[in-house]
């Protein structure tokens, strides 16, 4: 029997034990001090990724996924006569770009930190999951309004699967539902977008989540802080002496202060600079018969794009386009190697690791580069460039083992 | 105790039977009805009247969607007979027009008599043979067939089966 209550809280703590269940994930969930700003990067992707499915909420109404009404849905109806439709629309825009970015800050300070081994594996797989289907999500979406960039990155991205040994023609048939990119593709792809890569997202973030709770979070130093011992010192009053605090509220209130920070700059972005995220060549209609003289991925997506454009040779018996393919699938999962390619079993951050520190370097300033040259056309003294950046690439994720062993070594004769 | 232990061993292999039949038959379905529809699959055919293709200038027509070039050669022979035919005097190359590298459509330059891919670099000569860049083999040549001077896209006809025969 449950006993009586004068409370609501006490009513559900009877019913759900949620007393119990706030102790569990927010109060007695522990995160160390000797941390910085760069841990509120998980929290801002919560915000961001809320802001997305927000904002998508609403030009879910007025959007129409077919080829004939696509492009004025998105362009006239949510444009100009929906109150608020072209805010929405650039919020929707600027925040899927800008969750990229915030990715990209959040896997290097990972890998900066040493935060994805010993223990943390899970916590790196999982997230890397996630960048996979957000690349995905953002794919989908970015075909939704049916402009000339819709269609062309639709043409080329389906056409990657044609690459794939003897079912490739007619798997990209299968995956367009037709013999080129349709009616049929555009449905298909909003399907994806508004439902089940959204779904699989939700599931992968609780995934990502729960990864943290065994090994803890990482922190600046990598140093292993024994997480009972340090919250029974919190719990006893000696607050000071901790290395710990509860995510909530101590935690969280930091990652509040971070947020709001960035969301001045967020905004910044959607009132004044929102262009980046829409490209001009977009607001033409889809047109089957004409490719727009120079495609591009969206910024996010140039480094791997330029690795794959890197080899534009055919490499023995092996042809151009599979060597690209091949190159471009390798830079899909190398980042997701990393936990396994680093042999140096210690968590140090990368500036006490002399030969990784360099290497994180030149991986920064290689991706720098790749980026830069993706978006420019492939010609003359650009595609070397994009060669020697597409090999220094694929070379220094193969070198990583060796490198790693030569620091485990270094740190041994301390 | 036996018995329930067969109970069991029936009830697992009952759960284990249903999920294996009901899994396959709902993944069948789902992949089918992914499959291009019926009206996708029988789509039309695309009659072409050659003589509107000009000297040396770049006709396209469409043809499922997809963008079909037709190069008059602006010669009366053939000199590649698995890129060239001939019909009414005139020299003709019918291709897809989609690079086979990733499916842009390249453009001609008619200076140069070549076909330049912008999105990833590709080239190809009048013939539609890949001379540059990533395309891993020539523009594809669309199933045609010939009759007076005109051309019906979509059906194989003598003409198609000399440009693709392997010999």
């Amino acid at each position: 029997m449950v006993k009586e209550t004068d409370n609501l809280i006490d009513w559900l703590d009877e019913r759900l034990a949620v007393k119990k269940l706030v102790k569990v994930l927010m109060t007695e969930y522990w995160v160390p001090k000797n941390v910085n700003f760069l841990w509120a990067m998980g929290a801002l992707l919560v915000t961001l990724f809320s802001v997305l499915f927000i904002s998508g909420i609403v030009l879910l109404m007025y959007y129409k996924p077919d080829v004939n009404l696509a492009f004025d849905s998105v362009n006239y109806t949510i444009m100009h006569e929906v109150a608020y439709g072209w805010l929405f629309r650039n919020v929707h825009a600027v925040s899927a770009s800008v969750i990229f970015l915030i990715m990209y800050i959040h896997m290097f300070v990972g890998i900066y930190y040493g935060s994805y081994k010993s223990g943390r594996e899970m916590i790196w797989i999982s997230g890397m999951l996630l960048f996979f289907i957000f690349s995905a999500e953002a794919f989908s979406g970015y075909m939704l309004p049916w402009g000339q960039m819709s269609y062309w990155a639709a043409q080329v991205i389906t056409n990657l699967f044609g690459g794939i040994p003897i079912i490739g023609d007619s798997l990209v048939v299968w995956i367009r539902g037709n013999f080129f990119v349709a009616d049929a593709t555009l449905t298909r792809f909003f399907m994806l977008h508004v439902v089940l890569l959204p779904v699989v997202i939700m599931g992968i973030i609780v995934l990502h989540f729960y990864s943290l709770r065994v090994p803890h979070v990482n922190n600046q130093d990598g140093e292993e802080v024994d997480f009972d011992k340090e919250a029974e010192k919190y719990m006893a009053g000696k607050v000071k002496e901790a290395k710990v605090v509860p995510f909530w509220p101590v935690f969280l209130s930091k990652d509040f202060a971070v947020i709001s920070t960035f969301l001045v700059f967020f905004f910044y972005l959607v009132f004044f600079h929102y262009s980046f995220a829409l490209d001009p060549i977009n607001f033409d209609p889809a047109d089957n018969m004409k490719t727009p003289p120079h495609i591009y991925p969206e910024w996010y997506f140039l480094w791997s794009y330029e690795v794959m454009r890197g080899f534009f040779f055919d490499i023995g018996p092996i042809s151009a386009f599979d060597v690209g393919l091949i190159a471009f699938g390798f830079a899909n999962v190398a980042f997701l190697l990393i936990p396994f390619l680093d042999k140096d079993k210690s968590i140090r951050p990368a500036h006490k690791r002399p030969l990784f520190k360099i290497w994180y370097i030149l991986l920064i300033v290689d991706l720098v580069i790749l980026t830069t040259y993706g978006k420019l056309p492939p010609t003359g003294t650009n595609a070397y460039i994009g060669f020697v950046a597409a090999s220094v690439f694929i070379l220094l994720f193969v070198m990583l083992p060796t490198i790693t062993r030569r620091d485990a070594k270094t740190k041994g004769e301390e | 105790m036996s018995v329930d232990k067969k109970r069991r061993d029936f009830s697992g292999m009952l759960l284990g039977g249903v999920a294996l039949v009901g899994g396959a038959s709902v993944g069948y379905g789902v992949k089918s009805a992914w499959d291009p529809l019926p009206s996708v699959m029988s789509a039309g055919f695309t009659t072409v009247d050659m003589s509107k293709a000009k000297a040396g200038k770049l006709y396209v027509v469409e043809w499922r969607g997809k963008p079909i070039f037709i190069l008059n050669k602006n010669k009366s022979s053939v000199e590649d007979d698995k890129r060239e035919f001939t019909i009414e005097g005139n020299t003709y190359s019918v291709m897809i027009g989609l690079c086979t590298h990733l499916g842009c459509i390249p453009a001609y330059i008619e200076k140069n008599k070549k076909f330049k891919c912008a999105c990833h670099g590709g080239e190809f000569d009048s013939n539609g043979m890949q001379t540059f860049g990533p395309p891993p083999r020539p523009l594809d040549i669309p199933p045609f067939k010939v009759n007076g001077n005109i051309i019906t896209l979509g059906e194989k006809g003598e003409e198609y089966n000399k440009l693709t025969s392997k010999a």
